[in-house]
């Protein structure tokens, strides 16, 4: 065991692939030499050398083909987008090619490529730095979409990842990547040495991918979240003093639906937390998916707590980010409801 | 030759890393004043070795030499170098209030400086620019208020861009400044757009527009060179080489092999790589591309050789990726002391007046950074939170109404 940040976990679970797996590869922009600008592949180069892990041309679409053309001959590519609001570039190589490879070709290629790419806001990143477009990936079949919320699944659903068959999407919120940032923007960082979830395992472990965790056991109302609104979220429900029940989905898709309705069903109510923005959000498929599944057992309207509907402002950071102050009156009003 | 050795990936390397010397001597930079100024209407395909040597005017003395001395009058010298040093001035006032926690990002082009503001002033007011964010220089050639652009810095009650946008992603439609994305690229294919809309129009205005040398690897240069050529845009594209893409050097754009100007000779255009450091080359260079649109003879691509002396941005160490003193060993030195070296040797300028003008450029630089502090820094006076649901769209619609309620402005 060590201490670790998720910095140092996404950085151990790759040293820990490209020990294991000769086919592993590793690049993106800046990520050789320096090690990326958030430092998760800092030493890697030194270790496995320039032929496994090395710096890209700035050109994201490039960046996902050749890891296609990588896979295809049968290596595991490990990408960096540099940040999340430049993944776009690379959206027709994603969706058209990575996403449908196998079904087009009949079984015969794939592309199990890693695409690891910083997400989210809470930076003062202005609307290029701070976009959560998860949905837009999970909205594209073929595609799995990883969002982990602490050290110890970054690693193990990283790993996961690395090993998994298919093309994986896997947005680390830069936000938590020091601390668990429970929203107080005003109140120091706690750093993820001082977190339980901060102790990760030196070797090889994995998560498997399409399980949630239950962060936090309750009665009376489910709350849905992920990334960094797992740790909003539990500082919501402390501040709004209900028994919920706190549910980090970690992987999107696939979606570990038995898990959520098995506590909708136990609480009854539902709130759905996430930063991205509202319309047609990864809430509107939750919300869906509860609906149809647990109508019956439903005493309360669910509702969703996301981001504004707008691009992420620089100068209103705090008033865009959705923090404990939204959650808690979500939850009141859901369980009035 | 048949294969007989295994294959290897080539991984390109910088000369040098952080401890170790930089060695310029296998650089090839060609004299001052050997390449001939061709006619705006030469064809591109007897234009190839303008993509390989060097456009250069100031030798190392100082003197301005060839047939590409612009002969521009002491006036415009004069100002050329005021807007430099204001631009530089500028920069180290952003850089440092952003250490003082007033915003939270800041840019600097120190040592780029000429790109911008020669360009600026080759081309005419009405032209329309399509820059990166690091050519602050073309607002500031383009006398653009220098508080208004520190209200964007600082995200203040004055900031016209209403606190949505990093600081230094500028936007003003006065002064023919399109909004900076922050999407690295995006705006090299738009700027082919507008001037083809010039053309179509039969309007008599041009466009130009700047990308680094590290963003030229994305397919945005492609459409932007393959668009151009098509239509015979009027535009001038410009790559600002300045050898570094944050801790990545050019050659992982593909500069290892070939230069970036060569790239035009693939789509038929002329490709010119000029001195960035020498302000005259960049104004000849500029004002011949710009002249050649204007006169319907088609596209040009530059590229502006420099070197990016500050930091990637406040965010960036380069002290972990490349020597520190590489801007000190950098041949074609600084683009502001070798302008005011030619002014003194023409006889136009003077140690004093430089001292009088540095000292004027702070003061002005001062005063401003006074009045728009007056107007409230990132997070204290900000602009209005209410207008973050604003210019989504046109007209403001139903559910946005609704989440501003919820938010409560
Ligand atoms: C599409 C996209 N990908 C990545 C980035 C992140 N990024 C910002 S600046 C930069 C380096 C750009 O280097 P260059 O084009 O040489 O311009 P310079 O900064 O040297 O002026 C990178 C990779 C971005 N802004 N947009
Ligand atoms: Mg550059």
């Amino acid at each position: 065991m060590a201490t670790m940040n998720m910095i140092q976990a996404i950085n151990s679970a790759m040293d820990v692939m490209l020990e294991r797996d000769r086919g592993t590869v590793v690049f993106g922009e800046d990520v050789g030499y320096f090690g990326g600008v958030f430092r998760c592949t800092a030493g890697l180069q030194k270790k496995y050398g320039k032929e496994r892990v090395f710096d890209a041309p700035i050109a994201e679409g490039g960046i996902l083909a050749t890891a296609i053309g990588m896979g295809v001959y049968g290596l595991r590519p490990v990408v960096e987008i540099q940040f999340a609001d430049y993944i776009y570039p690379a959206f027709d190589q994603l969706v058209s090619e990575a996403a449908r490879l196998r079904y087009r070709s009949g079984g015969e290629f794939w592309a199990p490529i890693t695409v690891r790419s910083p997400c989210g806001g809470g930076i003062f990143g202005g609307q290029t730095h701070s976009q959560s477009p998860e949905a837009v990936f999970t909205h594209v079949c073929g595609l799995k979409t990883v969002i982990p919320s602490n050290p110890v699944d970054a690693k193990g659903l990283l790993i996961a990842a690395i090993e998994d068959d298919d093309p994986v999407v896997f947005f680390e919120p830069k936000r938590i990547y020091n601390g668990p940032f429970e929203g107080y923007h005003d109140r120091p960082l706690v750093p993820w040495s001082k977190h339980p979830l901060g102790e990760v395992p030196d070797g090889y472990y994995r998560i498997e991918l399409g399980k949630a965790a239950i962060v936090r056991e309750g009665a009376a109302v489910t709350v849905l979240a992920y990334g960094t609104m797992v740790h909003v979220a539990q500082a919501g429900a402390a501040e709004a003093g209900v028994d919920a029940e706190i549910i980090d989905l970690r992987t999107l898709v696939p979606l570990d639906i038995d898990c959520i309705v098995a506590s909708v069903k136990k609480t009854g109510r539902c709130v759905i937390v996430h930063e991205a923005t509202k319309t047609s959000g990864f809430g509107a498929e939750l919300m869906a998916q509860v609906q149809e599944l647990c109508f019956a057992h439903l005493e309360a309207p669910i509702v969703r707590v996301t981001g504004w509907d707008t691009p992420y402002p620089h100068a209103f950071e705090w008033e865009y980010f959705p923090g404990p102050d939204r959650v808690k009156r979500a939850l009141l009003k859901v369980m009035e409801g | 030759m048949s294969q007989t050795s295994a294959l290897r990936l080539h991984v390109p390397e910088p000369k040098a890393r952080p401890g170790e010397a930089t060695d310029f001597s296998g650089l090839v930079i060609p004299a001052a004043g050997v390449l001939k100024r061709p006619p705006i209407d030469e064809p591109d395909h007897s234009m190839r070795d303008y993509a390989f040597g060097m456009i250069r005017v100031l030798d190392e003395a100082g003197a301005a030499v060839g047939e590409w001395d612009p002969k521009l009058t002491p006036e415009m010298l004069k100002a050329g170098l005021r807007y430099m040093l204001t631009t530089r001035t500028y920069d180290e006032r952003m850089m440092r209030v952003q250490r003082q926690g007033k915003t939270s990002f800041y840019m600097k082009c120190t040592g780029e400086e000429a790109v911008a503001v020669a360009q600026a002033m080759a081309l005419d007011r009405g032209d329309m620019l399509f820059p990166s964010y690091r050519q602050q220089g073309l607002l500031i050639a383009r006398e653009h208020s220098l508080v208004d652009m520190m209200c964007q810095v600082y995200n203040n009650t004055k900031d016209r861009l209403k606190g949505r946008q990093l600081p230094v992603m500028y936007s003003s439609k006065d002064s023919g400044f399109f909004s900076i994305s922050g999407n690295l690229g995006t705006q090299f294919p738009q700027a082919v757009g507008w001037a083809m809309a010039s053309a179509i129009k039969g309007d008599t205005r041009i466009a130009a527009s700047w990308v680094g040398d590290g963003t030229t690897a994305e397919a945005d240069f492609h459409y932007a060179l393959t668009f151009a050529t098509v239509y015979q845009a009027p535009v001038v594209l410009n790559v600002v080489n300045n050898q570094w893409a944050i801790s990545t050097f050019q050659g992982f754009a593909g500069g290892e092999q070939t230069t970036f100007a060569a790239r035009a000779i693939g789509y038929g255009l002329p490709g010119l790589r000029v001195d960035g450091n020498d302000f005259l080359a960049v104004y000849a260079a500029t004002k011949w591309a710009a002249d050649r649109a204007r006169n319907n003879l088609g596209p040009t691509l530059i590229e502006l050789y420099t070197y990016r002396a500050a930091p990637h941005s406040t965010s960036d160490d380069p002290s972990a990726y490349r020597p520190d003193d590489e801007f000190k060993r950098w041949p074609l030195g600084d683009p502001i002391e070798r302008l005011k070296q030619h002014m003194e040797r023409i006889g136009i300028w003077s140690e004093a007046e430089h001292t009088a003008l540095l000292a004027q450029v702070d003061d002005d630089v001062r005063a401003a950074q006074k009045e728009a502090e007056g107007y409230g820094t990132l997070g204290v006076k900000p602009a209005s939170a209410a207008s973050m649901f604003e210019d989504v769209y046109k007209d403001v619609p139903q559910h946005l109404i609704r989440q501003r309620q919820e938010l409560g402005v």
